[in-house]
């Protein structure tokens, strides 16, 4: 049974050789491949949140090496929950790509789709500071492909600004692990939690640069001012489907920033304590400010939906911010929400790109699917701006209770509920533009192209369909957040089981 | 030793930003390699500098170096080695397509259809 845990990683990176290799040129086979893993993977990572669900943490050790001399994969309530709403993003994200036709449009998407699932689900259960940098290497190189897959100039040049931006970004990331190795011999999470508590009171320069470091390389993955500027053009010029996909990966950012701020510098560690109150929740306030601002002012639509983005990034932020145990169980919540509604809404203004001449916001001729397109556009709209009845509105009462506590609490109830405000006027400025002001205009030629297909709009509907799951079963899926959340601030058992579990060469085998 | 490593991990990152910063994809992509250069200096100095010392076990050596930095180091190489030929395929499909070589975001409005 432990040998689930990597399952995750074998299955995307198995399936992905198998459908360069074997069925290169058979397109069927390769859609059938891909759907077949993405409900594996969904089929294991429910396996894996209902064994952590009673709190347990199971471990892997590679080659049966100990750890922290060999490589662990950890599995605990916070990491099966990313990897099960990867899983869940990754089929529908295949679905709308076969529906939409997408993956024609260029070689091998099914392949790095795969290995892009491959990366996130390594980067949520590696329990080893550098198996979290390789990873995230994995997930980048898939993404590149990605990004510029079915070519076109445009995409190209955003695509130059994507990777160097992120090759910035991953040098940061290894000066940071050398930065740590160097001054405490270990990148194991487990045993760093134990050595920097060890480092004397006056000796934590390094251990100080080192943290800020990691924290610059998790905030510019996860798009916050000030380190967003890649993400509109990369995210608006990316194909519909990849920025669906890419939806998932401003989390891992977060996720990092929750893993190593709970396991290896607590708050209560007086070398870096006031980390986040001083820095990260100044800038998370300024991205969810600014990322609704952006919403407003935004030109095109898929801009727009860039911007809302950063927005949710920087109330997801704020929540981990605050870093009490109810705000970062607010901010799981608001994750799991933030990534549905980013990825329905990429699907969508990918539906409504298919029918008119560009993305502008301004009145244009009903896209083919009007109707159906409206809809699906005003709910997910609804459910990004955080109006009531869905589950926005639920995970932003969370996150403010979460902050009613807290000494700034006036800055952080007015920056969000004002940002609020401005992003419901941008949406709503965006959707009537849109879809209400194209009935009057009258269509000179035939509309451009035809309606979505109905696998595309059962993709986007189905994570609509999911986000209002998300509303109604909102209490048990708090309770398991809640758990999450109580277990990040005890970090002792997973520390314990890291360490403590008798591998080769561990102490213990030793002495006998 | 330990000043001249330093000073050059320092110069080299200094140089690498300098040419990152000139928002030509050249110069961008020389310095990012300067970059990736100094981190990996950067990484080897991270398991102490020493002259001579094994980094594998052997009887009769009592002086060993940290063996871990060097597949650390291995790893990056690799990667960034990689990384560096994607984004300098990319960044000339990009310049051949658009006969622009800046980085930074072009502002023309988006009209252009995109399938």
């Amino acid at each position: 049974m432990t040998h689930w845990i990597i399952l995750p990683v074998m299955l995307p990176a198995m399936v992905a050789p198998f459908i360069i290799l074997a069925a290169r040129y058979h397109m069927s086979i390769q859609r059938v491949a891909t759907v077949a893993s993405m409900i594996a993977l969904i089929a294991l990572a429910a396996g894996l949140v209902w064994q952590a669900s009673d709190g347990t943490v199971t471990i892997y050790r590679l080659g049966d090496w100990a750890a922290p001399f060999g490589i662990v994969l950890v599995a605990d309530k916070l990491s099966t929950m990313m990897v099960l709403l990867t899983a869940i993003l990754g089929l529908f994200v295949a679905l709308y790509a076969i529906g939409s036709k997408w993956d024609e449009r260029g070689r091998h998407f099914h392949a790095l789709l795969q290995f892009q699932i491959m990366g996130i689900m390594g980067a949520f259960l590696t329990g080893d500071l550098f198996n979290l940098f390789v990873f995230f290497e994995i997930l980048l190189i898939a993404s590149y492909g990605l990004m510029i897959h079915s070519g076109g100039n445009k995409r190209l040049r955003a695509g130059v600004q994507y990777v160097l931006f992120n090759l910035l970004g991953s040098t940061l990331f290894l000066f940071a692990l050398a930065a740590i190795y160097a001054e405490t011999g270990t990148l194991n999470m487990a045993d760093l939690a134990e050595r920097a508590q060890m480092v004397s009171a006056d000796e934590t320069v390094g251990l100080r640069i080192a943290a800020v470091l990691l924290i610059l390389v998790f905030a510019v993955k996860a798009a916050l001012v000030p380190l967003h500027f890649w993400l509109p053009s990369s995210y608006a010029e990316a194909p519909g489907p990849v920025a669906a996909l890419f939806a998932i990966m401003t989390k891992v950012g977060a996720y990092a920033i929750i893993r190593v701020y709970t396991i290896i510098f607590p708050p209560d560690l007086e070398a870096t304590a006031g980390l986040h109150t001083q820095w990260l929740l100044p800038a998370a306030l300024i991205s969810l400010a600014l990322g609704m601002v952006g919403v407003l002012a935004a030109k095109t639509l898929d801009r727009l939906v860039a911007f809302a983005v950063i927005g949710s990034m920087g109330m997801v932020m704020t929540a981990i911010a605050l870093f009490s145990q109810e705000a970062i169980a607010a901010a799981l919540y608001y994750i799991i929400h933030s990534t549905l509604a980013a990825a329905a809404l990429f699907l969508i203004t990918d539906m409504v790109r298919q029918g008119r001449a560009d993305l502008r916001l301004t009145a244009q001729a009903p896209v083919p699917g009007h109707l159906l397109i409206a809809g699906l556009f005003m709910t997910t709209a609804i459910a990004m701006a955080g109006l009531p009845p869905l589950s926005g509105f639920v995970g932003k009462l969370m996150i403010l209770d979460a902050s009613y506590t807290s000494p700034l609490m006036p800055w952080v109830w007015s920056v969000i509920l004002i940002s609020s405000l401005i992003g419901i006027v941008g949406f709503a400025r965006a959707g009537s533009t849109l879809f209400w002001k194209a009935r009057s205009i009258e269509a000179e030629t035939a509309p451009k192209g035809a309606p979505p297909s109905a696998l595309a709009a059962i993709a986007a509907g189905g994570l609509i369909a999911l986000l209002i799951a998300h509303t109604v079963f909102a209490g048990p899926i708090y309770r398991y957040t809640e758990g999450a959340a109580a277990q990040l601030f005890a970090p002792e058992a997973y520390i314990d089981t890291v360490l403590n579990t008798p591998g080769k060469l561990s102490p213990m085998t030793e002495e006998n | 030793m330990e000043f001249l490593v330093a000073s050059a991990i320092g110069a080299m990152t200094a140089g690498g930003l300098y040419l990152v910063l000139r928002l030509r994809t050249f110069p961008v992509i020389l310095g990012i390699a300067m970059l990736t250069y100094a981190v990996n200096v950067f990484l080897f100095a991270s398991g102490r500098l020493t002259v001579g010392s094994a980094p594998v076990l052997r009887e009769g050596v009592t002086n060993y170096a940290d063996p871990l930095p060097q597949a650390l180091a291995l790893t990056a190489i690799v990667i960034s080695f990689g990384m560096t030929a994607v984004v300098v395929m990319i960044a000339l499909g990009a310049y051949l397509g658009s006969n622009d070589d800046h980085v930074n975001d072009p502002v023309e409005p988006d009209t252009e259809d995109r399938t």
